[in-house]
């Protein structure tokens, strides 16, 4: 005990425990939040950088999208299946070479084999990562969940651009879809949320 | 007038009722440090066959299912179950000593965080013994491994987690107000043992991650049975995610185990060598600095899990400023030995190889904080040699040394120092038989991880598993020391067996009463 905490406590009696305690605790339990608090802090986080390769939801159409003539950089397209879903899911263009602000429509063959319907989300990650925000989705499939019934078989679209910001060093941007089955997490919503394919 | 000697207890059930109802914190240091000694053991086995396994390429002993189920519960015991509740022992036995209190602060809630370990670990090792597969995807327990893939038992480990973490952080709390509250009058802060300096600071480290820890396996738990998708891609999570959230704990984890360890060592050192502390303010303020940095540098262990470039920048200086408040420590222990009257008894021992042997492990730790090199070494046998070179023959060994400083005050009995020295010198050289290889066999792109190797590899390797059994049967001397004191066999210790240390502790006699300090001690400094 210091000088000034004698003073405080002439008898020598020591300072409370329940208060100090209470303080620990309080903090314990705000770090139990805090480790929560790391999950929207996260997400914002990536959306801001696109540290983890995830990209942003939809743009609007811009008829007049200025283009960059000046370069070209070649888009690859990979589609795979979690969990080896027993589906067919592969792109019908494996790359295409763009200018930046040019838009390019491309597309998935879609089978699903799995004999029952199911209801599925593509996620889309960018490779590099720090190429992520530059692509600019208008229209594709990975939005939304699909329902999808048995024996469907069809193409999925996908519109895109990259932005004219994209770094210049990237020149080869590669876009990767995975198939996740969420038939389970689908089921508690109501039919018409979402997206429904036949 | 307080009791001295601690109570008799005749019959097995009372005295089953007087260690599991005990308050005292000698008592609790004990169970603590006895606990600590089995999991040793425990997880001891464990790596014993890891190392079988790999004496030869090829599959010989054990099934790789049962390999991977080996290397998780080897991590996870010897950090949670050895490691930890060895320091917390240490810190119920001593703190209370050094600082002049009575007892720790709140002793029933230290009974409580005791008798919590038995029942954690109980529920981890029993996931051994069920039918489906023990926790298999490492000590880190990534998602989805751990999550989607994870078997049945996984929930045996989060509990097991949740009942470990409450443990810690009960007494981490209690470290801290006893600390805060209960020092004789007369100790300032700036006064205390570099030992309790240490522990106060690692308990504010466990304070702040093992509730996020608590929090990473809640989330594990409800994506695994209650529909969230914290990591899970298909609802819109992130398995990246769960690095982030474990190596927030996990970095911190690495000073929790090591700063009491530098407690230990910065007690020792100055006996041994009859000399004061060299720079004991920035001895202080180094592991402040320890502790705060640990909390800016856990994405040095993501590099290749795809962090961009800017990230891994700052990280990687993030983790190399790190280097500089452990070098002062480094440097002060040095200096503290430097012109010194030293003498080489067992503790001094262990201390000293402490400090070359974390010092390496230490170099190594900066080697992987170099991101491009990292992509390199990352995931391979030069990861598995770094962090044993940090942990065993770092915080194990200056383990070891504060049981051989303090076991006669403990006891009231000197152990044998011919023993002692057997013991320190078969560990010192095997253990380093059995890492050192490792740091070759990653460079030369070993995965750790994998029970059968490519045949390159068989040499060193042999060396290392012969190196392994001759450090886990060098443990049984210790064994033996421990058990012939606690039974009372061997000369009669002096109040202070050592005639350089310095602190309360030395002023009580050894064994201590029972109950010591109820009227706390007068305190002068020169």
């Amino acid at each position: 005990m210091n000088k000034k905490a004698q003073e405080q406590n002439p008898s020598g009696r020591r300072p409370s425990n329940p208060r100090l305690l209470l303080w620990l605790f309080v903090f314990g339990i705000g770090m139990f939040g805090f480790g929560y608090l790391m999950v929207p802090l996260y997400n914002v986080l990536c959306k801001a950088t696109g540290i983890n390769g995830k990209t942003g939801g939809a743009v609007g159409y811009e008829v007049n999208e200025p283009i960059d003539k000046s370069r070209m950089v070649t888009v690859e397209f990979i589609g795979s299946r979690n969990m080896n879903m027993p589906w067919e899911f592969k792109p019908n263009d494996k790359r295409v070479k763009i200018h930046p602000g040019e838009y390019a429509s491309i597309s998935f063959h879609v089978k699903n084999n799995s004999g029952k319907e199911m209801i599925i989300q593509a996620i889309p990650s960018v490779a590099p990562g720090d190429a992520a925000r530059y692509v600019k989705k208008t229209e594709c499939f990975c939005f939304t969940r699909q329902t999808v019934d048995k024996d469907y078989e069809g193409d999925w679209p996908v519109l895109f651009h990259l932005d004219r910001d994209l770094p210049k060093n990237i020149t080869t941007v590669t876009v990767s879809y995975t198939l996740f089955d969420v038939s389970h997490i689908g089921k508690s919503l109501k039919r018409g949320t979402l997206g429904h394919l036949n | 007038m307080s009791d001295v000697h601690a109570p008799e207890a005749k019959g097995l059930v009372n005295r089953a009722k007087r260690w599991i109802f005990t308050t005292n914190h000698k008592d609790i240091g004990t169970l603590y440090l006895l606990f600590s000694l089995l999991m040793f053991f425990v997880g001891g086995v464990m790596a014993l066959i890891i190392r079988a396994e790999l004496f030869t390429p090829g599959q010989t002993l054990v099934n790789p299912e049962f390999f991977n189920q080996m290397t998780t519960m080897h991590g996870l015991i010897m950090i949670f179950g050895f490691m930890m509740p060895a320091f917390v022992g240490l810190a119920n036995w001593m703190l209370p000593l050094m600082i002049g209190a009575p007892d720790m602060a709140l002793p029933r809630m230290n009974n409580w965080s005791f008798w919590i370990l038995p029942f954690a670990f109980t529920l981890l090792g029993s996931t051994l013994f069920m039918s489906g597969p023990a926790p298999d995807f490492g000590w880190t327990f990534y998602a989805p491994l751990s999550t989607a893939y994870g078997p049945k038992s996984t929930d045996y480990m989060i509990f097991s987690i949740h009942l470990m973490g409450i443990s810690s952080i009960m007494g981490a709390i209690n470290i801290i107000v006893t600390i805060f509250n209960m020092r004789a009058p007369g100790m300032p802060m700036m006064k205390m043992p570099l030992f309790v300096w240490n522990w106060l600071i690692t308990a504010f480290l466990l304070l702040a991650v093992m509730p996020v820890l608590a929090g990473t396996v809640t989330m594990m738990l409800t994506d695994r049975h209650f529909g969230t998708s914290f990591f899970n891609a298909a609802g819109g999570g992130d398995p990246l995610l769960f690095q982030h959230l474990f190596w927030f704990f996990g970095h911190p984890e690495v000073y929790i185990l090591a700063l009491p360890a530098f407690g230990v060592i910065s007690q020792i050192i100055p006996a041994f060598s009859r000399k004061k502390i060299f720079g004991y303010r920035f001895m202080v303020y180094a592991t402040i600095s320890i502790a705060l940095l640990s909390f800016l540098v856990w994405a040095h262990h993501m590099f290749v899990a795809g962090v961009n470039l800017q990230a891994e920048l700052f990280f990687m200086y993030a983790t190399m400023i790190i280097a500089v408040p452990t070098g002062v420590k480094v440097f002060n222990w040095v200096t503290t030995i430097f012109r010194g009257s030293i003498s080489f008894e067992t503790p001094m021992l262990f201390a000293i190889a402490f400090i070359v042997l974390f010092t390496i492990g230490g170099f190594t730790g900066i080697m992987l904080a170099i991101a491009p090199a990292d992509y390199q070494y990352h995931d391979t046998y030069f990861v598995v040699a770094h962090f044993h070179y940090v942990l065993v023959l770092g915080v194990v060994f200056g383990l070891f040394a504060a049981i051989y400083y303090w076991l006669p005050k403990w006891t009231g009995r000197m152990y044998n120092e011919t023993l002692g020295k057997w013991h320190f010198w078969l560990s010192a050289i095997s253990v380093n038989v059995t890492f050192f290889p490792m740091h070759f066999l990653g460079l030369a792109g070993m995965p750790r991880r994998i029970p059968d190797y490519a045949l390159q590899f068989a040499d060193f390797n042999r060396i290392a598993s012969i190196g392994a059994f001759t450090f886990g049967i060098a443990q049984l001397i210790l064994v033996y020391i421990i058990i012939r004191a606690m039974r009372g066999r061997g000369p009669v210790a002096p109040a202070k067996p050592w005639d350089g240390a310095e602190g309360l502790e030395w002023t009580l006699s050894s064994p201590p009463p029972y109950h010591s300090f109820a009227t706390p001690p007068e305190i002068r400094y020169e």
